[in-house]
């Protein structure tokens, strides 16, 4: 089927701020939010000028009835405006972007975010809650653990690691993965994931290790978003591709890691 | 009444002066949902060289203060697929392609490309990429030195040996990183150009503090977006006043005004370049907005606006 890419003009429900850095903001958004799916994102217009020029990539945290969720993180000037959205605002949408998980052959789904990477699990687990996933996150510490009651309510099992070791496992969240898999019996396990490139990359050597599938989604800087600048590109196996059209979900195995 | 607003480029007739640049526009396909693409009055591909490019390694873009930088470094899918996939619903739309070439190492692969596309029916004109300033010579890993582009001799040069081989329009396109683009449009004039388009990117740099590291991994790219308007306005003006060849003016345009002030400085068309990655559907926005503008001036003609500029002395 092919996809249709909608421009919107969304307004702000709601501005919710979650302590540290971290917002949720929710949007009516009818053809979006209607047609989209776990692992896609937005391109959304920060500003009506030129600062900041081009539309930033989210992804998708849920999806209500004419909703849109997005969780975020003030990183930048583009975060920080959003992050002062009100409701009632406007800002312009192109979406649903990008192809996100594969839900078809998924048993046994163990979800593995670093930071961040629970924004686009959290739709993902809200899909595949029948087969209860399993939560993996990892953070820098107790404060940067995102959604865990979120997930709980999709009927998850979570478990955390955290770097400082001030909630769950002390050291990193593909620790907390290979006790997993180590010890996984029964369902074939698939793995979903989202986090930083390092963490992708040692998720990704365990895939092969312990020989289940896994996907992961990809962060790579760009501009347009539609598969129109080829900013976004990413090695693979069958050479370079778009984080934004290709993507940004790719199977771990195709993917060419760079030296960090 | 409706104001006229066709223009020609060479043998070429666009029933409106709103093009989109190339490589800001893919193949059109990503702009499909996106709004009406046989409004616009040409479509200049992606730069295609014979062989297929895989291009640069990633990061290949970031964003600049009103602009961007971007060092792609022509990926394409090489002539042969480009004339068997891409060209044909190009073409389909109605809207005049015009297709953009370069060469990787060899000038004489502009002559090769040229020769191939005088014979399809498909593309409407050429533009010789003569400018790109993000070619990686890919066996000595180093960007290639100086551009064709850079030097009115070898403009010249090119641009005639490839005259030789097409009837078609031939459209040249000129980097500002000159001294003199007056002097480098009047050599692709005197070789027998139709058009010259300006301008491409600007090479810059930007260096990310914390990691003391480039932030693409080219170490530069090509500066693009508003903040480059100013110069490719100026250039328009000073080449408009050097050559009797249409000009194509790009560089910055994100609105009808901006598109305007290229025409009033000497630009026959104008080409959407960057705004096309902020708002898809810009170009037509802007097709609408040139509309109202000659209405409300009462200006019949975009023809007569070209090169208006009022300068009291």
């Amino acid at each position: 089927m092919k996809k249709i890419l909608l421009q919107e003009i969304a307004r702000v429900v709601a501005n919710k701020r979650l302590g540290g850095d971290h917002f949720k903001l929710v949007l009516r958004s009818k053809g979006i939010a209607s047609s989209a799916a776990p692992g896609q994102f937005i391109q959304i217009r920060v500003s009506a000028g030129t600062d900041p020029l081009l539309r930033r990539p989210i992804s998708i945290h849920r999806v209500g009835a004419g909703t849109l969720e997005l969780l975020c993180e003030i990183v930048g000037k583009a975060t920080m405006i959003l992050s002062e959205a009100r409701p009632g605002d406007e800002l312009d949408l192109i979406g649903p972007l990008g192809n996100g998980f594969g839900l078809g052959c998924a048993k046994a789904p163990v979800l593995v975010a670093g930071g961040m990477g629970v924004a686009p699990l959290a739709f993902l687990a809200e899909k595949l809650s029948k087969l209860k996933p399993l939560v993996l996150i990892g953070a820098r510490s107790k404060k940067q653990v995102l959604c865990v009651d979120e997930f709980r309510k999709f009927g998850c099992k979570v478990m955390t690691a955290t770097d400082d070791g001030s909630l769950g496992l002390k050291g990193r969240v593909t620790q907390l993965l290979e006790n997993v898999l180590k010890g996984a019996s029964g369902p074939r396990v698939n793995i979903y994931a989202c986090g930083p490139r390092p963490m992708l990359k040692e998720l990704s050597r365990l895939s092969v290790k312990y020989n289940v599938p896994a996907e992961i989604s990809l962060e790579e800087h760009m501009s347009c978003g539609i598969g129109a600048c080829l900013g976004c590109v990413v090695g693979t196996k069958s050479g370079f591709k778009r984080v934004c059209k290709e993507g940004p979900v790719f199977d771990a195995g195709e993917v060419i890691w760079q030296e960090e | 009444m409706n104001p006229k607003l066709s223009v020609n480029i060479g043998k070429l007739k666009l029933k409106n002066p709103v093009m989109v640049a190339s490589g800001t526009f893919g193949y059109a396909e990503e702009f499909r949902d996106f709004m009406d693409i046989k409004k616009l009055g040409a479509i200049v591909t992606k730069t295609i060289t014979i062989n297929p490019r895989p291009g640069n390694p990633a990061p290949r873009t970031c964003e600049t203060p009103a602009g961007m930088l971007n060092s792609i470094g022509l990926e394409n899918p090489g002539l042969d697929a480009f004339l068997k996939d891409k060209l044909a619903p190009l073409a389909k739309t109605g809207v005049p392609v015009i297709v953009s070439i370069a060469s990787e190492i060899d000038p004489a692969e502009f002559i090769e490309l040229c020769r191939r596309l005088d014979k399809v029916s498909a593309a409407a004109a050429i533009e010789l990429n003569i400018s790109c300033p993000n070619i990686l010579d890919l066996k000595n890993r180093s960007k290639i030195k100086t551009l064709i582009s850079q030097d009115a001799d070898s403009t010249y040069a090119l641009v005639r040996s490839v005259r030789k081989v097409t009837k078609k329009t031939l459209i040249t396109k000129l980097s500002p990183n000159v001294t003199s683009i007056a002097e480098i449009a009047r050599a692709a004039e005197d070789a027998g150009s139709d058009a010259v388009s300006l301008i491409n990117t600007l090479t810059g740099l930007s260096i990310d503090v914390d990691d003391m590291s480039p932030k693409l991994a080219v170490v530069t790219g090509g500066l693009s977006g508003p903040a480059i308007r100013p110069v490719a306005v100026r250039m328009a003006w000073e080449v408009f006043q050097k050559i009797r060849i249409p000009i194509i003016g790009m560089g910055g345009i994100i609105d009808a005004e901006s598109a305007l002030e290229f025409i009033i400085a000497g630009a026959t068309a104008v080409s959407v370049g960057t705004a096309n990655f902020i708002d898809p559907a810009v170009s037509v926005k802007i097709l609408s907005g040139l509309r109202n503008y000659l209405k409300n001036k009462k200006i019949k003609d975009i023809n007569e606006l070209i090169g208006g500029l009022r300068v009291e002395t």
